[in-house]
């Protein structure tokens, strides 16, 4: 087979990947030739890349196939780059101040923020089922490293192996959908195996490898019952990592998810259907009850992603393009939401360090007003009460879920949400009606504007950003069809 | 976009310009907060009075209206008001000032937070009214839980957070379901556009899931027995202006989507289930009334007639003619002005005993003959005598049922002896009697800011009392409009169910011209 890279133009699509790759190796050599364990330049630098990348898909795009076929830039694709980047580089940001404290002031840990990054782009990007899985083996490797970086701390490591343990058994669950699909299609190139279904008709083998194929991405964007790993890696890992895990890598494996399931599988839709609203049932509903009795404000936020996975889902199940936009919307929101949400976390720190659980937020409203509203504001957002953010992106999955019919889906995803409200109003409640216990210290300038961006975006998302968000989700959403 | 065109984004959206102001003051400068956001409301009330002054009522459309396409296909934004909605825009910009003096002493705590609650609630509150968008109709309505919620829940009395959360969880369950219905009406419709929704024809079979899933929320917010356990509660725990809020705008809420949604959007649905609405109106007047003679808390006992009022606005909604509609729609503003006259009455005294307890007060007329004057005028309210605005929509209200059927009529009827037994009792147990309780020796009577805040609802209450042509000429194109595309849906014949309202109706609005009847029964649908 002939190469179709001809001139370094051709290549203009994996732009954005090789800017990450060559910075990332660029920033391993610099960090050893600094040879300091902390170094904010390296931080800094991570943060450049990844906002390089970011501008050159925004400003340069260009679609194609690349590298025999492995390799796809689209649309949506695009849209998801950015959304990873843009979870990333903020994950990176938040990790800055106090970084000691947390135990992610290495340098490695910028290099490896930015080496999954790379996995996540490519995950995006796989056009093929070897591309996608190495892909997300860059990613995951990275992260299982991450999530053990404070190595002294005995959770941290803990939590790194149970990422690591169960992260394994669903790669291997993932391969094993990979071979089978392969082995019924005969193809491992996406667009290949779409031509092969709708020429030879769905096989029992087939559906198998789907469903293999499916659970194991399900366990990356943690849908219920592959979630057990989540509040546990999400309590033990330090702040930072567990605030970089909640945002880019959900991002991609759900944007994989959706280009698998809308693309390669479209001809036997009947047939995801059903696992997808299972997982998407199952991940509302549990999580929804399961959160209420959580004290840990860590694994509250677990259990919250589990059930916004699950509400994402509801757009998926629909399986059209409505619903695609719908998702497409959803992630973008919740990103912002997430990192307003841990960067309130990373703020709030009273004399005895960061606060865990619940209670330890106290009467913050009245030490620290601006942190406490915020944190307010996320939370009614995260329940999705208007005229907040998280309202429009329920507003839009729902949507395609009516549209399409799944109204058993539908009443059972808002009456979860409701059910969820009771935890989100947990937290407010404690901020707001009880009296104070413990002062908080000051909070740096960094997390200050990152709390005032994200609440900015979510309180005025209807007058500022919904518009062209909606019209680019519509475009990246059209590029699938 | 000119002046005409915008002034309905202004109304709405200026409380948030107070809102931001408010937010840039220091917290500790608590006069300078307290008279902006008073300045503010006084603002936003003189631009509704205009829109009022500037309303054309002889036209049955909307009027005002901006209509741009926003986000996605789904959400546009789109303003305009009818003579159903430009009342409610001209009643919660009246009652925000009152709230907002109502709070200048009460409130001590957190001021600045308060008023910045109140203004962005009122931004909400306006929005309802003033949206011509069914998803930012569900926005607007939804929203206004939030800063309702925080109200309650910071500023209330001792029972406050669970009353919070009562409070938001029937709502928002409720609210929940009418989302969904919203959606399938987009996907069915094409539109969220509620001028063109207006004229759209949903399916039978889709109407009654529609006007169920609808019913779950607005019964819930208006509250309709048995969906009301949240109220009393609420309206307990809250503090004065936010029982205000609650009573006479939020409770609203419900009216006007019956009003806006059920009625002209699914009028089948209506007509068949509205036997199951009077059945469950009767029995919130006769049941909440009986509740309400046995309260031992005067918030409670108020929170209760409530409503029980509200049972002869959902009566008068579904009777289905032109009387009922009217006298739901007066009963609703009326009750906007006596409930929140009532609520800041009790205030008063609350402020001055910190306590809501009958039992502990007793003869304050001796002491405070002023406050027993307006409590005497907005308890007369309450009980609907005639001559005051109360007793025009109770009347009006019990007329259209008659009409449709006579034994809810009968059954209403209790409602109105009984609240004359609560009322006028809760009156003399607080304030005729000897002043024997050595605690309410040194009472004082109404300060200069109580009286401004409580003389114009006396004037109000009982100017529209004798002459409610102002409120009932507003509204009777769009009711007119309203109540011939219903019988037009259902099956009666407009012209006849419109002759037989219009006697006794010309005889409560004597301005001829206020029923159009004749032109707008021909094209029903004349949006």
């Amino acid at each position: 087979m002939n190469s179709d890279i001809v001139d370094f133009a051709s290549v203009a699509p994996a732009y954005p990947e090789l800017v990450v790759a060559i910075g990332a190796l660029v920033l391993v050599v610099l960090g050893v030739a600094i040879n300091k364990e902390r170094s904010s330049l390296i931080s800094w630098l991570g943060v450049l890349i990844l906002v390089a990348a970011g501008a050159v898909a925004l400003l340069n795009p260009s679609d194609g196939v690349l590298f025999n076929g492995v390799f796809i830039a689209d649309a949506f694709a695009r849209y998801m780059k950015l959304l990873v980047l843009g979870g990333a580089a903020l994950s990176l940001i938040l990790a800055m101040p106090n970084s000691e404290a947390n135990g992610v002031h290495k340098f490695e840990y910028s290099i490896l923020a930015v080496l999954a990054t790379l996995g996540m782009m490519i995950m995006v990007s796989a056009n093929d089922l070897m591309s996608l899985y190495v892909g997300l083996e860059l990613q995951s490797l990275a992260l299982y490293v991450m999530a053990a970086i404070k190595r002294d701390d005995s959770r941290a490591t803990e939590a790194g192996l149970k990422y690591f343990v169960l992260g394994a058994l669903s790669s291997g669950m993932l391969l094993y959908g990979a071979s089978l699909v392969y082995g019924f299609t005969g193809h491992t190139n996406l667009t290949e195996i779409v031509g092969a279904i709708a020429m030879e008709g769905r096989s029992v083998g087939l559906v198998f490898g789907m469903v293999f194929l499916l659970a194991g991405v399900a366990f990356k964007i943690s849908a219920v019952p592959f979630h057990m790993w989540t509040p546990d890696v999400y309590e033990g890992a330090p702040t930072p990592v567990t605030a970089f895990f909640a945002m880019a890598p959900k991002v991609a494996a759900m944007s994989m998810m959706i280009r698998l399931v809308m693309d390669t599988f479209q001809p036997i839709t009947s047939d995801w259907q059903q696992v997808i609203v299972f997982l998407s049932i199952a991940s509302m509903v549990l999580a929804a009850f399961a959160a209420i009795g959580q004290k840990s404000l860590k694994r509250l936020i677990a259990y919250s992603s589990i059930g916004h996975v699950g509400f994402a889902l509801v757009g998926l199940s629909s399986g059209t393009q409505v619903g695609v936009e719908g998702v497409a919307i959803y992630m973008a929101i919740y990103v912002t939401m997430t990192v307003g949400l841990f960067a309130c976390i990373l703020s709030l720190r009273n004399e005895n360090g960061y606060v865990e659980t619940i209670d330890d937020l106290a009467g913050a409203a009245q030490t620290r007003p601006f942190v406490a509203a915020i944190m307010a504001i996320l939370m009614f957002s995260l329940i999705g009460m208007p005229p907040l953010a998280g309202f429009f992106a329920k507003w839009h999955v729902f949507l395609a879920a009516i549209e399409a019919n799944l109204y058993v889906l539908s009443v059972i995803g808002v009456l979860a949400s409701a059910v969820s409200a009771y935890y989100y109003l947990r937290v407010v409640k404690t901020m707001y009606f009880d009296e104070p216990k413990s002062t908080f210290i000051a909070v740096p300038n960094e997390l200050n504007i990152i709390l005032g961006v994200s609440a900015f975006l979510v309180v005025t998302y209807y007058f500022s950003v919904g518009s062209s968000l909606t019209s680019w989700a519509h475009t990246a959403a059209g590029s699938l069809f | 976009m000119n002046f005409e065109n915008s002034i309905l984004t202004i109304v709405t959206f200026l409380p948030l310009l107070g809102a931001a102001l408010v937010l840039v003051t220091p917290k500790s400068a608590v006069n300078a907060i307290r008279w902006t956001a008073l300045a503010t409301t006084l603002v936003t009330l003189a631009l509704s009075l205009w829109i009022w002054s500037a309303f054309d009522p002889s036209n049955p459309g909307f009027q005002f209206v901006v209509n741009y396409p926003w986000l996605g296909d789904s959400i546009g934004y789109r303003v305009g008001v009818d003579g159903i909605s430009v009342l409610f825009v001209v009643l919660s910009a009246l009652l925000m000032p009152f709230c907002i003096l109502a709070s200048w002493e009460a409130i001590e705590n957190r001021v600045k937070e308060y008023m910045l609650v109140f203004l962005i609630l009122e931004v909400l509150m306006i929005g309802v009214f003033t949206t011509l968008d069914l998803a930012m109709f569900y926005v607007f309505f939804e929203g206004t839980l939030l800063p309702m919620f925080l109200i309650i829940g910071i500023w209330g009395g001792k029972r406050r957070i669970q009353a919070s959360y009562k409070f938001f969880f029937y709502t928002f369950i409720g609210s929940v379901l009418m989302l969904l219905a919203i959606m399938a009406m987009y996907w069915n419709a094409g539109t969220t556009d509620i001028s063109r929704l207006l004229t759209h024809q949903f399916p039978e079979s889709m109407q009654i899931w529609l006007w169920l899933a609808f019913f779950a929320s607005l019964a819930v917010k208006m509250p309709m027995w048995p969906f009301h356990r949240w109220l009393p509660e609420a309206h307990v725990e809250a503090p004065t202006a936010g029982s205000v809020i609650l009573a006479a705008i939020l409770l609203k809420l419900g009216g006007y989507g019956f009003l806006r949604f059920s009625l002209p959007m699914f009028p089948d649905a209506s007509a068949q289930l509205s036997n199951f609405v009077f059945v469950l109106s009767v029995a919130a007047i006769i049941i909440t009334s009986l509740v309400a003679l046995v309260q031992t808390d005067i918030k409670k006992l108020i929170a209760y007639s409530s409503v029980a009022h509200m049972g002869f606005v959902t009566i008068g909604i579904f009777a289905g003619n032109a009387l009922g509609i009217q006298g739901a729609m007066f009963q609703m503003l009326s009750h906007g002005l006596v409930s929140g006259a009532l609520f800041l009455s009790v205030g008063v005294i609350y402020d001055r005993m910190h306590t809501r307890d009958i039992e502990a007060y007793g003869g304050l007329v001796e002491r405070m003959p002023q406050y027993a004057f307006a409590f005497m005028v907005f308890t007369m309210a309450n009980v609907g005598l005639p001559g005051t605005s109360g007793f025009v929509g109770e009347f009006l209200t019990m007329l259209g049922v008659f009409q449709v059927n006579t034994w809810v009529a009968f059954g209403a009827a209790f409602g109105v002896i009984f609240s004359a037994g609560y009322a006028l009792w809760l009156y003399r147990r607080v304030v005729f009697g000897a002043l024997t309780k050595e605690s309410l020796k040194g009472i004082l009577d109404l300060s200069l800011r109580e009286k401004i805040v409580l003389y114009p609802l006396i004037v109000l209450i009982i100017v529209f009392g004798f002459y409610p042509s102002p409120i009932l000429d507003t509204t009777a194109a769009a009711v007119d409009n309203l109540v011939a595309h219903y019988s037009a849906s259902v099956g009666l014949d407009p012209a006849v169910s419109l002759a037989d309202a219009r006697a006794p109706l010309e005889y409560a609005a004597p301005t001829g011209e206020a029923q159009p009847a004749a032109e707008h029964a021909a094209e029903p649908a004349a949006h």
